[in-house]
């Protein structure tokens, strides 16, 4: 029990830590983000309503990005959508997380539009990081609440910073999104065949952004899925090809708080 | 950027949230979609990212800014933490600059 209680305390002492460091970063970027966008010369309250509203800092860099660009919104909304499409995959690796216990509806249906509201890169690599469905939740709720209260002050604050400094390049706030990405993804390029995709993917999105509107080369990437496609040997019937539905027992986790 | 394009790019975002809460209770989406919906997300993140270092509009961002984030990158790859990664890309692009190398 007190072993137990021990290694409770530790690892939340650790969750507390590194989600302090994931902020920190984030913050950083926040302040990047308000200042690249008013010195590029969007009103103050864009770059501030779209850290409230959207909360996800690569489509909010991609749509600002093409509107600084000359594109029009619609273009930028696309990219900003086309970006956040990972959500959805997201949304349903974390799906018994952002659920609720307890017996009132209205709140179980609060708890879920909030927490799919805090689905983010970040919030979800820490939910993964553990089995345990306490610690999960834990882990992703304390992640997604700290960093929607960091990215939403950072913002304002770099669009202060931004409307002092106009020549944000001379500091490199333009190399941190970059980086923030780079950091986030490296650790899910773990098999072979996903780096090679994603290799391939950024080329092609390099290659083709001279010759495409802002949005789309980052799109184009998906053809480095290509490179995960393996050719298989048939299955012998379709009994055996998993092509119909399984059992909903099985398809579908049993959850106690549901 | 009207307030429009923004509520527009903030429902669909928040649509995209919520699709896989309500999806998973309701069908089983099959084993192979989800590992293609990860790899999908793992090389939109490095094609955005490598944008994002190497170009400007439809150019070539110049050297300083990919300089500093292949910096970065090495640090993450060696799991150095979070804010020490954004302020070596910050840091070495900015250096750079100031150095003349643009």
């Amino acid at each position: 029990m007190r072993l137990q209680w021990r290694t409770n305390q530790a690892s939340d002492s650790a969750l507390v830590r590194d989600v302090a460091l994931v902020c920190l970063a984030d913050g950083i970027v926040g302040v990047s983000f308000g200042a690249t966008a008013v010195a590029g010369g969007l009103p103050w309250w864009v770059p501030v309503a779209m850290s409230l509203l959207v909360f996800a800092g690569g489509s909010q860099f991609a749509a600002v990005a093409v509107v600084l660009a000359g594109g029009s919104p619609v273009a930028a909304v696309t990219a900003g959508a086309v970006l956040n499409t990972r959500l959805f995959p997201y949304g349903l690796a974390v799906s018994d997380v952002t659920s609720a216990d307890g017996p009132s509806r209205t709140r179980r249906w609060a708890a879920r539009l909030l927490g799919a509201q805090l689905v983010t890169d970040e919030s979800v690599a820490f939910a993964l990081r553990h089995t345990d469905p306490a610690r999960r939740k834990a882990a992703f709720w304390t992640c997604g609440a700290t960093l929607f209260t960091v990215w939403n002050i950072a913002v304002p604050l770099g669009v202060l910073a931004g409307t002092a400094v106009r020549n944000t390049a001379a500091f490199g706030l333009d190399a941190t999104f970059p980086a923030v990405l780079l950091a986030l993804a490296l650790p899910t390029l773990t098999d072979g065949r996903t780096r090679v995709a994603a290799l391939g993917g950024a080329g092609a999105a390099v290659a083709l952004t001279p010759l495409l509107p802002a949005g789309l080369p980052v799109l184009a990437a998906l053809g480095g899925l290509a490179a995960l496609w393996r050719p298989r040997r048939r299955p012998r019937s379709a009994e055996d090809s998993g092509t119909h539905q399984r059992p909903a027992e099985h398809a579908i986790p049993v959850r106690s708080d549901c | 950027m009207p307030m429009l394009a923004i509520a527009a790019l903030a429902a669909i975002t928040f649509a995209f949230r919520l699709a896989g809460p309500l999806l998973q209770e309701r069908v089983a989406v099959p084993a192979t979609a989800q590992r293609l919906f990860t790899s999908a997300a793992a090389v939109l993140l490095v094609a955005l990212a490598a944008t994002s270092a190497l170009t400007a509009g439809h150019d070539f961002a110049g050297w300083a800014r990919p300089a500093g984030v292949a910096a970065a990158g090495l640090l993450a790859a060696r799991r150095a933490p979070f804010p020490v990664v954004v302020l070596v890309a910050a840091s070495v692009t900015a250096l750079l600059r100031l150095a003349g190398i643009h």
